[in-house]
Order: structure tokens, then sequence, then C-alpha cells
């Protein structure tokens, strides 16, 4: 019975995979059909006419760059902000905390079409309260500008939580022994506390480039006359498709599989590495009890 | 405050804490009170703002009460504004993902806890992470294309015989849309519930098994409970992405399916009427905040378990 039940659960889980993977092997399917209509069935041929289109999209590939710019200035200000947040949040206690932490947190919760529309009104609002209705200057008009300031508001609370679990692991004892032996404050800063951090503020950058890269409500809500990636594949979808998308989604898988391929042989290697350094321990350790 | 002081000196304190503030005050709080102000001001011509007529007033959120249709529910039938429908309907099915999600995510969170091989599981979880990391927007694109009436679930139906027509899977309500958020939220629900069923001594298990315990009755008196602050963070999450998702309903929506990030849009982008947006979205906001809380009241969480 128990092996019956453990040979049920492997197939959930294969069954899971399955719906897992399988739509994005069959949106890579479609890049290869030689049909005016992204599908895998009728199989009508391969072609790779599909790719040579999607260079040939201009706009595609300036909603490309555009997508690069907002995602690298969202995670440049997202791990500043939410990093001093998370050390702000860590050395405070109390009631003050309880609200700051929870202010903080909500904002993730928060639907991004609330973030967007809020964003866009307060800075519009604000440039014709100061420069009057016409002739806003740059930030008060609506922009990428925007969408990069409102996908922080809730980013930089993932990049804190990220930041604040790693400071949980920080022995303070250290920065007090640095300011003893007559470091200055910013010494403390940059040569103690934030090497502790940076595996996760490097998870923090990474995290909050990804999640810009796939914002579309807030975007679409702020970004003016702009494209970036996601609002440009989403306003090909509801007007006529061509398989481009299919395309670029292919060329995308790739270099996800790539990178998870990249991660996974790296574990591997240092997990084969941390085994083979603790055989050579218990052998040590055998040697010496003999 | 004083710990912070003494640590990094006034200078890093005084920017570290600016930093805080710029985020809280110039990207929160400001942004939302002035949705909050702004939604009560009527929709005018530019030069008629500040003029006598821009006054405050309800009138943006009444409109939420316009337009009445029929609709029959149990054999009775009423009348009802259609974008009180539009919002019932969005939380009811963003109710109905989020257990569903639940359904599919527990035995693959209790499996990869409990009974994966633990030298596995880091490529399990790579897989599962895949989906995660190609954007929202090709995920629900992809589902277009397997829903398709000419499509590929369609044909693989037809060859196996369980269907005799192919279905218009995008024009059934909102059967679409469902499936694509699914697809788009399961692992928003799958990981928080691994961690949590994780945290589970096995032992406890295992003394249930041992004292002669039913399988069902394990997962009920004893994984259920301690698993209790990962499901409510899951169904937190899911819940509040299902409803604030504007992708795949327009991307997997029949003509009969409306969500009400859609009616926002509409008022924002097509209407120009971004002041009756701010109502919509406040309403959105407030609702799914009480919502959300009454959920928490009830499984007794709070919401600093969620962020875990």
């Amino acid at each position: 019975m128990h092996k019956f039940r453990q040979t049920l659960a492997h197939l959930y889980m294969v069954l899971f995979l399955i719906f897992l993977l399988a739509p994005l092997v069959v949106m890579s399917g479609a890049a290869f059909n030689d049909s005016k209509l992204p599908s895998i069935v009728p199989w009508r041929g391969f072609t790779t006419m599909w790719f040579s289109e999607m260079i040939a999209d201009q706009r595609m590939m300036l909603a490309f760059v555009n997508t690069l710019w907002v995602a690298v200035a969202v995670a440049v200000l997202a791990v500043i902000v939410g990093t001093a947040s998370a050390i702000l949040v860590n050395s405070i206690s109390g009631r003050a905390r309880t609200v700051l932490y929870g202010m903080m947190i909500s904002t993730i919760l928060i639907p991004g079409v609330v973030i967007g529309i809020s964003t866009m009104i307060m800075w519009t609002k604000l440039g014709g309260a100061i420069f009057g209705p016409d002739g806003k200057p740059w930030p008060f008009i609506p922009g990428l500008h925007l969408s990069v300031l409102g996908q922080v508001s809730y980013i930089a609370a993932m990049v804190m939580l990220l930041v604040l679990a790693r400071l949980q692991s920080f022995d303070a004892g250290l920065e007090e022994a640095a300011l003893d032996l007559g470091a200055s404050h910013a010494q403390v800063m940059r040569r103690i506390l934030l090497p502790h951090l940076y595996p996760a503020i490097g998870a923090g950058a990474a995290v909050a480039f990804f999640q810009s890269i796939e914002n579309f409500n807030v975007t679409q809500f702020t970004r003016g006359g702009a494209d970036t990636l996601t609002v440009y594949v989403f306003s090909k979808v509801r007007s006529g498709i061509t398989p481009t998308i299919n395309a670029l989604a292919f060329l995308l898988i790739c270099v996800t599989l790539l990178l998870a391929l990249a991660y996974e042989i790296n574990r591997r290697r240092r997990a084969r590495i941390e085994a083979a350094r603790q055989a050579e321990a218990r052998r040590a350790e055998d040697a010496a009890l003999s | 405050m004083q710990d912070l002081l003494r640590r990094y000196g006034p200078g890093l304190t005084l920017i570290m804490t600016l930093l805080v503030a710029f985020w809280l005050l110039m990207l929160v709080i400001l942004p939302n009170m002035t949705l909050f102000e702004q939604s009560f001001r009527p929709y005018l011509p530019v030069t008629e703002i500040g003029g006598p007529r821009d006054t405050y007033g309800f009138g943006n959120y009444l409109k939420v009460f316009d337009g009445s249709i029929e609709r029959s529910l149990f054999g009775i039938s009423f009348s009802i504004p259609v974008h009180v429908m539009t919002f019932g309907l969005t939380i009811w099915y963003s109710m109905v993902v989020t257990a569903l999600c639940f359904l599919l995510a527990y035995p693959l969170a209790y499996y990869m806890a409990k009974i994966v091989n633990p030298r596995s599981l880091p490529t399990l979880i790579l897989l599962l992470f895949i989906p995660l990391w190609v954007s929202e927007v090709l995920r629900a694109f992809a589902w277009w294309i397997i829903l398709a009436f000419r499509g590929p679930l369609n044909a693989l139906l037809l060859s196996l015989g369980l269907i005799d027509d192919p279905i218009r899977w995008t024009n059934m309500g909102y059967t679409g849309v469902v499936i694509g958020l699914i697809y788009t939220y399961v692992l928003f629900m799958l990981f928080p519930v691994y961690n949590a069923v994780q945290s589970l001594d096995t032992n406890q298990i295992e003394a249930a098994e041992d004292l002669g315990a039913p399988w069902w009755k394990i997962h009920w008196r004893i994984v259920l409970p301690h698993a209790k602050p990962g499901i409510a963070s899951g169904s937190v999450m899911v819940f509040m992405l299902s409803a604030g998702s504007l992708l795949v309903p327009s991307i997997l929506g029949s003509t009969t399916s409306q969500w009400f990030t859609q009616t926002i849009n509409q008022w924002f982008n097509d209407a120009l009427d971004w002041n009756t947006a701010s109502a919509y979205a406040f309403l959105l906001l407030l609702l799914c905040t009480v919502f959300v809380s009454i959920a928490m009241r009830l499984f007794r969480v709070k919401l600093s378990d969620i962020a875990k």
C-alpha cells in the first residue's frame, strides 16, 4: 500500500511538471511552424522566417531596449532603498518597527493597477501644481521613468525581505570591534556590513531585475506612449498576431534554460566538492582514532 | 535608532532615513492619498479644473451602480448593476483560483517536503522555477495558443476520442481566465506551503502512522494544521495577484468574462477619465484588503507570517 502511494506521488509530480512545462514547449514549437497563426497544429512545415521577421521588427527591438533600461534602473533603486530599509528596520524595535515593517510588506499586496494609477496621478498633479497645467517638465510627464518609480515601490519590499533575512545571521559584535579599533562609520558600513550582505543584495538585484521585466500592470498605467516588451507583446496578442512573438518567446526560454543549466552544473560541482571534503575529513578522523 | 547612530554615524543614518522616507512617502503614501483625493473630484475639461464645478462628491463611486442588467441565480431573477456584478465575479473567481491552486499545490508541496529523495530536490525546484522566469504575458499567450479552437488541446482530446467536437475553451465564460490564472500563480502557492510542510518534524508523521492513523487523518490533524501559516500566505498572494491581474483576463477572457481590473483599465486608458478610474482602483484596494483581513482573522494568521 505504501509503495502504491509512493508511485502515485511520483506520477503526480510528473503530471505537474508536464502541466507547467508543456505550454512552453507548445509556444516554442509554434515559432517554427510555417503558418500565419501561431499554433503547432496543423503543422505546415519547418521555417525560421519568424526569427528574421522578429529581428526586422523595429518596434520590438526598441521595446526590448526600453525593458532592459527600466529593469536596470529598478534593480539599482530597489537595491539601494531596500537595503537601507532592511538595516533601518533591523535596528529599531517595538511598535515603530511593527508599523514600519507592516507598511513596507503591505506594498507587495497592493494591486499593480492601484500602484500604476496612483503613481501616474501624483506625479502629473505635482507637476501641474508647480508648473501649471501646460509645459510640465520631465519627471512630471507620463513615461517609463514613472514606471520605474511605481515598480520600485513594491519591488523594494522584496529586496528588503531578502536583506533582512541575511541580517539575522550578522554578528553585530564585528562592528563594535571595528569601531573600537578606530574604524570610521563609513568603513564599518563598507568593509564589514555590506560584504556580509552581498549575497542577499545580489539575489535582491536579480529578483528586482526579473520582476521588472515581468511587470505589466504598473507599466500599462504609467508608460505614456513608450513600450516595454511586456506591453508590446500584449498589444500584439490583442491585435494581429504573427508567430514573431513565439520566436521571441523561444529565445527567452532558451536563455532561461541556459541560465538554469549553468546554475545546476555549478551547484552539482559544489556539492561534489563538499562531499569530497567531508569524506576527507572522515578519513582523517578514522586515521587519528586508529 | 540610537543603535543606528552609534554604528554608522549621523551622515549614513540620515541618508538611510531619507531613502526609507522617499520610498514610503513619495512612492507609497502620497500617491495613494492623491488617488484617494482625486477619486472624489468630477471629470472635467482641463479649463474647468479648479473652477466652480470642481467640487468633491461621491459621483465617481456612484457610477458603480449605473446600468443594471437582469440575471438569474438558482431560479431567482434579479437586476444587478454591471460593475457590481463584475466586481463580485472577480472576487468569486479569484477565490475559485485560490482554492484550485491549493488543491493542486498541496500534494506536490508534501511530496517535495517529505517523499522525494532530498538529493534530487534542488533539480526539481529548478524545473519548477523555469516557468516563473518566463514572463507572465508569454505564459498567458501560451495558453491562448493551447486553448484556441483549432489548437493543440482540442486536437489532442479529439485524437484520444474523449470529445467528438472541438470545444470553444475561450468562449465559455471564465474558464480560460481561471485556467490561465492557475497556471500563472500556482507556484506562489506551492513554495510557501512547501516551506511550511518542510519544517514539520517527520517523526510526528511516523508516530501517527505507528499509532494507526489513516493517511487522511494524518494530513487533516497533523500536516495541515502545521502548514496553516504557509497556506494562508500562499492564499493571500494568489488571491491578491488574481484579483489584481489585468494581463490574463485580457488575453484569455471571453466575450462574457469581464474582470474588474479591465473595467478600471477602460476608465483610465479608453475613457481617459482618471478620476473615476481612481475611485474604482480605490474600491478594488479597499475591498480586497477588507476581504483578506477577514480571511486572515478567520484563519488566525498575522501579516508578519505572510512575509516569511
